[in-house]
C-alpha cells in the first residue's frame, strides 16, 4: 500500500517513456522526411502545398541540379578531398601525440600534456583573425592547405587517443619490440598503430564529420568557385535571391550534402554512438 | 638490483623520443594557433581598417579598440542574443536528457530498441549544421511546408512568418541547436549514470524510495560534477554558435538584429578587415573562454595518472 500510493509504477513509468521517445524520434526524423519527400516534388508542387508522401520527381530535380550553375560535384569533390585528408592527418599525428606522452618520460611531458589539455576548449574562432593573416602572408588564401594543416595538432582526438592507450597499450610490449631491435618509428606504425585501430576508426569518423560541416573556417579561407566546399555552396544558395530558385533544387542540395555522412553514420553508427561515450568517461 | 638499473638506463636512452614525436603537433601548434593568437593579441591595440578602398592604420591607439568595444551597444545586444538563445536550447537539452538517461540506464525499464532510440537522437548532431539550417529556412518560410501543414491541419489561417518574429526566430535557433545537441548529452550522462553504484539503488529500494525519489536524492546529487561539465561546456559551444543563425538569418541576425550572435559579429569584422574591432572581440571571446576552459580542466581533477 505505502510503496503504491507513492510514484508510477514501472508499467505506467514505461508507457510514458516509450511514448516521449516515439515523439523524440518524430521530432528528429521529421525534418529529414520532409526534406526526402520534397527532392521528389516539382517547385509549383512544393510552393502550394504540404504534403508527406513522395512525388515522382526526385529525377529531374536531381538532373537540374547536376546541370545547373553550382558546382556540386566540385563542391562535392573538394568537401570529401579535404575531410579525408584532415581525418587521415588528425588521427594518424594525435595518436603520434597521444604515443609521445603515454610511451616516455621525458623532461617537460607532464607540462605538454597539462598545456594540451588547458588549450583543449578554447575556440578556433578566437584566433581566427591572426589566422587569417599569417595564411594572406604565405600565400595559402584561397588553398585547402590552411583547412587541412591544422588537423595535425587537434587536442581533443589527442585526449581520446591518449585515454585509448592508457587503457589498452601495455609499455611491456615496446619494451618487447626494442629488445628485437625494432627501431621507435618502425614500432609506433606496426606495433602501436594497429593496437588502437579501433579508437583511430572511431576519431577518423568524427575528424571527417567536423570537417565535412565545418563552415566557419572555410568561408573565411575560400573565394573562388571551384575551391569551394558544400557548406559554402549553401551559404550561396541563401544568399541568392531565394525567390526565383527552383525549391526542388534547394532541397535536392541539402540532401546531397547531407547524404554521404547519414549513410556512414547508418552503417557504423553502433560504433560511432559508444566512441561518444567512451570519450566521455573521465580518466 | 643490477637488473633495474640497466632497465633504467635502456628506457632513458629512448626518452627522447618523446620529443620527436612531439614535433609535428608542437610545430604546427605553434604556426597554426599561437602565432596566430599572438596577432590577434597585437592586432587589437592597433586602428586598423578599410573605408572603401582606404586602408587606414595601422595606427597604435592602446585599448582603443576595447573601449569601442564595450561603449558600443552592439557587444552587449549580441552579447544577450547568444546568451537566449543558448539557454532557451539548454534548459530543454539538459532537462530531456536526464530524463532519457535514467531511462535508458535503469534496469527495471527494460526500455526495448533503446540502440534504435540512441542512434536516433544522436543523428542531428552529424548533420551538416548549416545545411541543416537551410532546410529551416526553407520548411519555415513563408511559403514553406510547415505553413502549408499548419493550415492545412486548419491551425493557421494565413502563413505565419516564423522568421519575421523576434521570437519565434530565437525558437527556430533554439530548436535546432537542441535536436543537434540533446542526443549528444544523453549518451553523455548515461555514461555517467552507469558508473553509479546500483548498491546504492539497491538500498534506497529497500528503504521504499520512489523512482523519482531515486532520481532526486541519488542520482542528482551524484551526477553534479558531470552536470557542471556538461553546463559549461554546452556554454562554450553556445558561445561559438554560428553557422544556424548565419544561415538561416543570411548572417544579417534578422529581425533587427534579435538572433545575431558574438561570433557573427566577429565575423563581420573579418569579412570587412576591421582588424582592430575584430581583434579586441577575439581578445574578449579568448578570455571568456579561457576562464571556463580552466574551470572545466580544474574540475576534472586531471592530475597526471603518473
Amino acid at each position: 500500500m505505502e510503496t503504491k500510493r507513492k510514484g508510477f509504477n514501472i508499467k505506467t513509468r514505461r508507457t510514458i517513456a516509450y511514448i516521449v521517445l516515439i515523439l523524440l524520434t518524430i521530432m528528429c526524423l521529421f525534418w529529414f522526411w520532409v526534406l526526402f519527400v520534397n527532392t521528389t516534388r516539382t517547385h509549383s508542387q512544393i510552393t502550394t502545398g504540404f504534403s508527406a508522401i513522395p512525388g515522382t520527381n526526385f529525377m529531374n530535380n536531381w538532373k537540374s541540379i547536376m546541370d545547373g550553375q553550382l558546382p556540386v560535384w566540385t563542391g562535392l569533390f573538394n568537401s570529401f578531398f579535404v575531410a579525408t585528408a584532415s581525418a587521415v592527418l588528425t588521427t594518424y599525428f594525435s595518436s603520434m601525440t597521444a604515443y609521445a606522452i603515454h610511451a616516455y618520460r621525458f623532461k617537460g611531458r607532464k607540462f605538454i600534456a597539462t598545456y594540451i589539455l588547458m588549450i583543449m576548449m578554447i575556440p578556433t574562432q578566437v584566433t581566427a583573425l591572426g589566422f587569417l593573416e599569417l595564411i594572406d602572408k604565405m600565400g595559402l588564401d584561397n588553398s585547402f592547405i590552411p583547412l587541412i594543416v591544422p588537423a595535425i595538432a587537434s587536442p581533443i582526438t589527442y585526449f581520446y587517443m591518449k585515454q585509448y592507450l592508457q587503457s589498452s597499450m601495455p609499455l611491456s610490449i615496446i619494451e618487447a619490440a626494442r629488445i628485437d631491435g625494432a627501431g621507435e618509428f618502425k614500432i609506433f606504425n606496426t606495433i602501436v598503430l594497429p593496437i588502437i585501430k579501433p579508437a583511430i576508426a572511431v576519431q577518423a569518423i568524427f575528424g571527417f564529420v567536423a570537417s565535412w560541416n565545418n563552415y566557419f573556417t572555410p568561408a573565411l579561407v575560400l573565394h573562388s568557385n571551384e575551391k569551394k566546399t558544400l557548406p559554402l555552396l549553401i551559404a550561396t544558395l541563401r544568399s541568392a535571391d531565394y525567390l526565383k530558385f527552383d525549391m526542388g533544387k534547394v532541397y535536392m542540395l541539402i540532401l546531397f550534402s547531407i547524404m554521404p555522412v547519414v549513410v556512414v553514420y547508418l552503417i557504423l553508427s553502433r560504433q560511432i554512438v559508444e566512441g561518444v561515450a567512451v570519450g566521455s568517461v573521465k580518466g | 638490483m643490477g637488473k633495474k638499473k640497466n632497465t633504467n638506463k635502456r628506457v632513458n636512452r629512448y626518452n627522447y623520443w618523446g620529443y620527436v614525436f612531439l614535433i609535428p603537433f608542437i610545430a604546427v601548434y605553434i604556426v597554426f594557433q599561437l602565432i596566430p593568437l599572438v596577432t590577434t593579441v597585437y592586432n587589437s591595440f592597433f586602428e586598423h581598417y578599410r573605408e572603401g578602398l582606404m586602408e587606414i592604420g595601422p595606427n597604435f591607439i592602446g585599448l582603443g579598440n576595447y573601449i569601442a568595444t564595450f561603449q558600443s551597444p552592439d557587444l552587449w545586444v549580441y552579447a544577450k542574443n547568444t546568451m537566449i538563445m543558448w539557454v532557451m536550447g539548454f534548459i530543454p537539452q539538459i532537462v530531456i536528457s536526464l530524463i532519457l538517461a535514467a531511462w535508458f540506464s535503469d534496469n527495471r525499464m527494460r526500455i526495448k530498441g533503446s540502440r534504435f532510440f540512441k542512434t536516433v537522437i544522436y543523428l542531428p548532431n552529424l548533420i551538416m549544421a548549416s545545411a541543416f539550417s537551410m532546410l529551416f529556412f526553407a520548411l519555415f518560410s513563408d511559403g514553406g511546408p510547415i505553413n502549408y501543414m499548419l493550415m492545412d491541419m486548419g491551425l493557421l489561417a494565413k502563413p505565419f512568418k516564423f522568421l519575421s518574429h523576434i521570437w519565434s526566430a530565437r525558437t527556430l535557433i533554439a530548436t535546432m541547436n537542441f535536436l543537434m545537441w540533446f542526443g549528444n548529452t544523453t549518451i553523455l550522462l548515461m555514461a555517467g549514470m552507469m558508473g553509479i553504484d546500483s548498491s546504492l539503488y539497491e538500498a534506497a529500494e529497500v528503504d521504499g524510495a520512489t523512482s523519482t525519489q531515486r532520481f532526486f536524492r541519488i542520482t542528482l546529487p551524484v551526477l553534479k560534477p558531470i552536470l557542471v561539465y556538461v553546463a559549461i561546456t554546452s556554454l562554450i559551444g553556445g558561445l561559438q554558435m554560428f553557422d544556424v543563425p548565419q544561415i538561416l538569418t543570411d548572417g544579417k541576425g534578422e529581425p533587427m538584429r534579435s538572433s545575431m550572435t558574438l561570433i557573427m559579429y566577429l565575423n563581420k569584422w573579418l569579412y570587412s578587415k576591421n582588424l582592430g574591432r575584430g581583434g579586441a572581440l577575439s581578445v574578449l571571446m579568448f578570455i571568456i573562454t579561457g576562464i571556463l576552459s580552466l574551470i572545466v580542466f580544474k574540475m576534472s581533477g586531471y592530475n597526471d595518472e603518473d
